[in-house]
């Protein structure tokens, strides 16, 4: 019992579990609600897999085993496919506790994954009041900076390198993933850089972030979150267009936000229970 | 003997036809597209008239159509894809009221009178779903060259329904579909069956009215044409130069100009 570090009382540790269409993340929290482990992989094709892989990681991270985590909530386009969750919920819920939890004054989360860009909006009770999705379409996502990095012979791991060596602007209409190939050949042809190109697409997606986030009436202060955001020149021209009271968390910690909203769920839902529990043992 | 010559620039591939004073097509050519917009232009007349034997300056007059069609530079003049579609089609298949045009990067429903001029037309505009680009998206996916996926899709039994609309995204489907151990055939099926929900959507909403000619690249594609007969409960004209009837449409409109400059001098 000691090794778990919870000396007599229970064990406390609590999962947060986000399967998204790209990456899979998993974070354990100890009682404190400190992450104590965190750790990702690739989502492929098979789900439950990599939620295994995934939470695996992160026990590893914590050193603890898997019986010491009380409760797991698991969230993302592949939460039904994690087995050993307690419940499910959202992503929409998930990040908006994430950016609760990072930085308490959130009102509006910009979310902008492999597969999915989604603006949300808060109230005072940390409940989604509304949100707009841009899920039947790679332009804005993830998938059209990989598309365009891939035309031009790149990979998804230079992209962010590429777009903050830019030195001019070049526009790129960003309206389908699909038509972007011509529009960055003819850009090629006409000897504009890939650098600029790649800077371009980004702007697109600075564009149609702003389109959502207007529709559900943003308000500051603005929490930036998902794999995205880990693009410097992606943060920089959002912050130019959004003003004042932007955050971001700080380094890969900006994907993990959606697990950590699922884990600190998984927290309150675990009190509860524990009480309960303690409630009927003394009647 | 006079002859003129449509060349179709294509977002995928180059077309070009030249024609005589019957309007029969006498050459045809067709290569890649390419970056280089105005090299396959050239090189599709080229070859077009080297497949006719007609030497380039019993060539009278030359029309470009087709998104890079201000790229042909030998060309006298220039007229919209949807109006040489309609004018190939109707040559073609006189009874031809409504064309139903897909290639490479759009697909186009238009309505045409008996003359072959354009009534309506409608095109998916932003979007490459419902395009050839949604079958180049199943074939990198899939490792199936082009040529193979309709009559692959031909043999489902289990058809499976593809249910993202973004082509992007729709590789991604197929790969999970393949994951979950779902047939090649049925997969393509699902992919032909959702490329022609699009295009008759578009379709309907210029009308789809008897005889429906079936033009452009993805008419070689006898899966598309077996699956759009079967859900419009009809039977499409298809030729055998369907891929060709934008650029025969460019061919007629410049022999058209020809005939009036020989008739007013």
């Amino acid at each position: 019992m000691s090794d778990c570090g919870c000396g007599d009382k229970p064990c406390t540790y609590v999962g947060g579990l986000d399967v998204g269409s790209t990456y899979t993340k998993a974070v354990i929290l100890n009682s404190e609600g400190d992450i104590v482990g965190r750790s990702m992989c690739n989502t492929g094709f098979k789900l439950d897999v990599a939620a295994q892989k995934s939470f695996d990681g992160a026990l590893a991270d914590a050193e603890i085993d898997a019986e010491k985590v009380g409760y797991v909530i698991s969230t993302g386009y592949g939460r039904h496919q994690v087995e050993f969750r307690d419940i499910t919920v959202t992503a929409l819920t998930a990040a908006a506790r994430g950016a609760h939890w990072f930085f308490p004054n959130t009102r509006t989360v910009l979310d902008i994954g492999g597969q999915t860009m989604k603006a949300t909006k808060l109230d005072d009770a940390i409940k989604v009041r509304s949100f707009r999705l841009n899920d039947k379409c790679a332009a804005g996502t993830g998938a059209f900076l990989e598309k365009t990095a891939r035309y031009m012979n790149y990979g998804t791991e230079e992209i962010g390198e590429l777009a903050s060596s830019s030195t001019e602007d070049v526009e790129i209409s960003g309206v389908c993933a699909v038509f972007a190939e011509s529009e960055v050949i003819n850009q090629l042809s006409i000897g504009s850089a890939p650098a600029d190109i790649m800077h371009g697409a980004m702007n697109s997606l600075v564009g149609r972030s702003l389109q959502l986030m207007r529709r559900i009436k943003m308000e500051p202060e603005y929490t930036l979150i998902g794999g995205i955001m880990r693009f410097p020149t992606m943060v920089k021209a959002l912050t130019a267009e959004l003003g004042e009271g932007v955050n971001v968390p700080e380094g890969d910690l900006v994907q993990y936000v959606g697990a950590i909203g699922a884990a600190t769920l998984a927290q309150q839902r675990f009190g509860k229970i524990e009480a309960e529990s303690a409630e009927i043992i003394e009647a | 003997m006079i002859y003129t010559s449509g060349v179709d620039v294509g977002s995928t591939q180059t077309k070009a036809v030249i024609i005589d004073e019957n309007r029969k097509i006498v050459g045809r050519a067709l290569n890649d597209t390419g970056a280089d917009v105005m090299v396959a232009a050239q090189t599709a007349f080229d070859n077009a008239l080297a497949e006719s034997g007609v030497k380039s300056d019993a060539v009278k007059y030359v029309i470009g159509t087709g998104y890079g069609r201000y790229r042909v530079t030998f060309g006298d003049d220039q007229v919209t894809e949807i109006s040489c579609h309609g004018r190939g089609a109707v040559h073609m298949f006189p009874g031809t009221r409504t064309v139903i045009d897909m290639g490479g990067q759009d697909t186009k429903a238009i309505a045409v009178s008996d003359t072959g001029e354009i009534v309506d037309f409608c095109m998916n505009d932003k979007c490459a779903a419902g395009t050839g680009r949604f079958l180049g998206a199943a074939s990198a996916a899939l490792d199936i060259p082009l040529s193979d996926l309709g009559p692959t899709a031909l043999r489902a039994t289990r058809p499976v329904r593809i249910s993202t609309t973004c082509t992007v995204f729709a590789e991604t489907e197929i790969l999970s579909w393949l994951g979950k151990g779902k047939k090649i055939e049925d997969i393509l099926m699902g992919v032909h069956q959702s490329i022609s929900s699009r295009s008759i959507g578009l379709l309907r909403r210029v009308g789809i009215n008897e005889e429906v000619s079936f033009t452009g690249g993805v008419a070689k594609n006898l899966g598309m044409v077996e699956v759009l007969n079967k859900n419009m409960g009809l039977k499409m004209n298809v030729s055998d130069d369907s891929h060709y009837m934008g650029a025969l449409g460019a061919a007629l409109y410049a022999m058209d100009r020809v005939a009036v400059a020989e008739v007013s001098t």
